[in-house]
């Protein structure tokens, strides 16, 4: 096996000169400019996400963006018009199936696992008639950051920008009818509109995140940072801002280890997620224990 | 000065009618329970007072805001929501925008804390509803349903999954709420026994209509025969709790306990 | 078409793989348990992948993660059904892992050979050696003869765990047996149609046969017919047009069984 110094290359114990070697090139620039818009996007969206306990509606729209960006590869479009076209696509789909009701306890459903299977398997066809190497379907799969042009970088800052001013905008509302859905009603918020206005966002979300993570590991980044956060703490404030600063914390760090190694970002950046998700709930476990 | 008042009201709805020539005048202040077998309309009631289902014939009117408290509303274990955030959104939870710091805004903080202390929840407001029992979230939930300053308030069957003591406290709670904030009380239930002693009125439904009044004249044999149409029989036992004998299965039109 | 070698091997493999895919998945829906297949695909790949870095036989690391991690499930027993947050994060940091070691495999292979993962992931039925056909028609059998021996008291415990238990099935390890039989029908659907497809083969037969039959027998033999016909119909599909996969075709074919028996079900009921 390599040794560790084999594994790790170029980073030195100088912070500093760490840091200054991430923004010498240009494709990490980019890399850490889009990781970032994706991150505070997935952050904000996915704490909602598992607030309305919809992380199945997650999964399922990360299913549906590898074979739409792979349709676009072979159709010869932008992978972003595949990746967000799929993703609204399902979630209005999503949307008409699961009508009003907040979150889904499907995970049992061999129907979601045929969607799934059929899904991949489409996403597969695409790139086999793309004459896609290993290297699309991995990209696609597994995500990539090595190749994010300034186009992906600037649709993904604008769409993240956009995402959180419609959070800003309607949370409230959002917040009221994911964890009292009758009495929101009843005080006229417009419960149905606001659960399709999300799941349309959270597919956007879906979207830009599998663009760093791809489509099998979205979760590490909607997913892991808003469930720890709302582990450490119940007030929706302050488990919003955790959410996004964990979920930051792990795509920096995950992609400077990724670049100074050989190893992927997506195993760094879930690992990492993981590894904060497993520190919180040990945290509380402790804190609990103590008298 | 009314807060509810009804005149000659009927309600349809598929094709049947659920009540109709009802009248009632519910004051400020007046804590009232709305009785009656399943399917016989209370929570209609509600409906009706709240605006959500339309009257065929009569006239409602409602005085002042409503607080209300719907059916069943349960937070499992692993809901992460504060008694305090619940009460706040209550407040403004449907305000688009966000909440910036504010003199407005302190307000508003300050009349959640104070409605918590109203109705006892202080010690607790600030854990996870999830970890909370049934009573110390149907106390906040009620919290909820005030903040606002409501003329009316209206219960959906909030004792349903409460001990016996539990209920008492709440009942208790309820009666103070309105004498001190001179609030009118609809509270749907099954069984008037618990709440029995707090009651300033009955509202009992039956038979496609309502009768209200005074407990003693609402619920006793001629009242319930009459408004049955079928012989009733309303005893009291050693320990002051009424029964009520006879009363005819209600129509079941459909299976959801729900529909009333 | 049937005087190609590989094409033989890909049917008669590929006829053990989906009986025994198309029962086991029967009584996996029955059971409520696809999200145990799903865990499993997800560790068959890791473990795959982890063989392969290693250099040790792919199908070892398939089959000892695939068959220790449904041990490990099945000792977990009958708890309530578990948070879907924390099952989504714990699959994903699987993954996480496979990819590195996916990686670390990569880098190895001097020839850069990136399409072990490809095979891992998305089945390798067309590669199929003469010795590979010969273990999968050896551990379908196994399979096959162990489902159908724990079947009757499976399905049994699945419908009603109270009685069973109280008339002396042995529930827990009756379970922990089919958790068992599950991993290693995982493993060996890996090759035929890859880790990420796995789930389709499983439910989709087994959903169709739930459309058909009420009856679990009935919809017990519908389930292993309807899987053995994608496996056959898909794999001749894929032999006539060369840029369908083998995989995809087969899970097209079995989603289009359970499409089909949706729809007529529903004009059935209208």
């Amino acid at each position: 096996m390599t040794t560790s110094a084999a594994i790790f290359q170029g980073l030195s114990w100088n912070v500093v000169s760490d840091v200054r070697q991430l923004f010498a090139y240009h494709f990490m620039v980019n890399a850490l400019a889009a990781g970032t818009a994706v991150a505070v996007m997935a952050g904000a969206v996915g704490w909602f996400m598992v607030l309305r306990r919809q992380t199945f509606a997650g999964h399922t729209l990360a299913m549906i963006a590898f074979p739409g960006a792979a349709g676009a590869a072979l159709a010869g479009l932008p992978l972003a018009f595949g990746y967000f076209g799929a993703c609204a696509a399902g979630a209005i789909a999503l949307a008409g199936v699961s009508a009003d009701r907040v979150g889904s306890h499907s995970r049992e459903s061999a129907a979601t696992g045929i969607v799934q299977a059929v899904g991949l398997a489409v996403g597969f066809l695409f790139v086999a008639l793309y004459h896609g190497l290993l290297n699309d379907v991995s990209a696609l799969l597994f995500g990539t950051f090595l190749g994010i042009s300034d186009g992906q970088t600037v649709t993904l800052a604008v769409v993240a920008a956009a995402s959180l001013a419609l959070l800003a905008f309607g949370g409230r509302p959002l917040l009221f009818a994911s964890v009292d859905t009758e009495t929101a009603r009843a005080a006229g918020v417009p419960v149905a509109m606001l659960s399709l206005g999300f799941l349309l966002l959270l597919g956007v979300a879906v979207a830009a995140t599998s663009q760093i993570t791809g489509a099998l590991l979205v979760f590490a980044l909607l997913v892991a940072p808003p469930a720890t956060a709302q582990r450490l703490t119940a007030r929706p404030g302050p488990g919003l801002a955790l959410s996004i600063g964990i979920g930051l914390a792990v795509t920096w760090l995950g992609l400077a280890l990724a670049y100074f190694s050989i190893y992927p970002a997506g195993f760094y950046i879930t690992s990492l997620a993981f590894a904060a998700y497993v520190g919180a709930h040990v945290a509380t476990r402790v804190r609990r224990a103590r008298p | 000065m009314s807060a509810l008042e009804l005149r000659d009201a009927t309600v349809r709805l598929g094709g049947r009618t659920i009540w109709h020539d009802v009248s009632l005048d519910i004051e400020r202040g007046s804590f009232a329970a709305v009785l009656g077998s399943n399917g016989a309309g209370k929570s209609t009631l509600l409906k009706v007072a709240l605006g959500l289902l339309p009257l065929t014939h009569g006239t409602v009117r409602v005085d002042g805001r409503i607080g209300y408290l719907p059916q069943r509303r349960h937070f499992d274990a692993s809901s992460r929501i504060r008694g305090v955030d619940i009460v706040r959104l209550g407040l403004d939870g449907s305000r688009w925008g966000v909440p910036l710091p504010s003199r407005a805004d302190d307000e508003r903080r300050r009349r959640v804390h104070e409605v918590i202390e109203l109705v006892g929840a202080t010690d607790y407001a600030t854990r996870p509803l999830g970890t909370l029992s049934g009573g110390e979230q149907q106390r906040l939930l009620i919290a909820q349903a005030l903040v606002r300053r409501p003329g009316l308030l209206l219960l959906d069957e909030p004792l349903d999954s409460l001990d016996l003591t539990n209920q008492g406290a709440v009942a208790s709670l309820v009666q103070r709420i309105c004498r001190e904030q001179d609030v009118a009380v609809l509270l749907v239930a099954h069984d008037v026994n618990p709440i029995l002693g707090y009651l300033d009125e009955v509202i009992y439904f039956a038979g496609g209509t309502a009768v209200s009044g005074q407990p003693e004249d609402v619920i006793n044999t001629e009242t319930l025969s009459r408004l049955y149409g079928a012989p009733i029989e309303v005893l009291r036992t050693r320990d002051g709790r009424l029964v009520v004998v006879g009363q005819p299965e209600a129509p079941f039109v459909h299976g959801h306990r729900h529909d009333h | 078409m049937l005087a190609h070698e590989f094409m033989r091997n890909a049917l008669v493999a590929g006829t053990a793989i989906g009986a025994a895919s198309g029962l086991v998945g029967y009584l996996l829906v029955l059971r409520a348990q696809v999200f145990a297949a799903d865990a499993l695909s997800h560790v068959a790949f890791t473990g795959a992948l982890a063989a392969a870095a290693f250099g040790i036989d792919v199908r070892v690391g398939l089959f000892a993660a695939t068959i220790a991690v449904a041990v490990g499930m099945g000792g977990l027993g009958e708890r309530a059904q578990p948070d879907d947050v924390a099952i989504g994060t714990v699959f994903a940091w699987i993954l996480g892992l496979g990819v590195l070691f996916l990686a670390i495999f990569t880098t190895q292979q001097s020839a850069g050979n990136g399409t072990a993962a490809v095979r891992v992931l998305f089945g390798s039925i067309f590669g199929l050696s003469g010795f590979d056909t010969t273990i999968a028609i050896a551990i379908g059998i196994a399979t096959l003869a162990a489902a159908l021996a724990i079947a009757r008291p499976l399905i049994f415990a699945s419908l009603d765990p109270e009685v069973a238990d109280a008339q002396g099935v042995p529930v827990r390890i009756v379970g922990i047996a089919f958790l068992v039989v599950l991993a290693v029908v995982a493993g060996e659907a890996t090759q035929a149609v890859g880790a990420l497809l796995l789930l389709g083969l499983m439910a989709a037969p087994a959903a169709a046969a739930r459309n058909l039959a009420r009856n679990p027998y009935a919809g017990l033999a519908l389930s292993t017919a309807i899987a053995v016909g994608a496996v056959w119909l898909g794999l001749t599909l894929a032999y006539l047009e060369p840029s369908l996969p083998p995989s995809t075709a087969i899970i097209f074919v079995a989603a289009g069984a359970f499409v089909a028996t949706a729809a007529a079900r529903r004009l059935q009921a209208m």
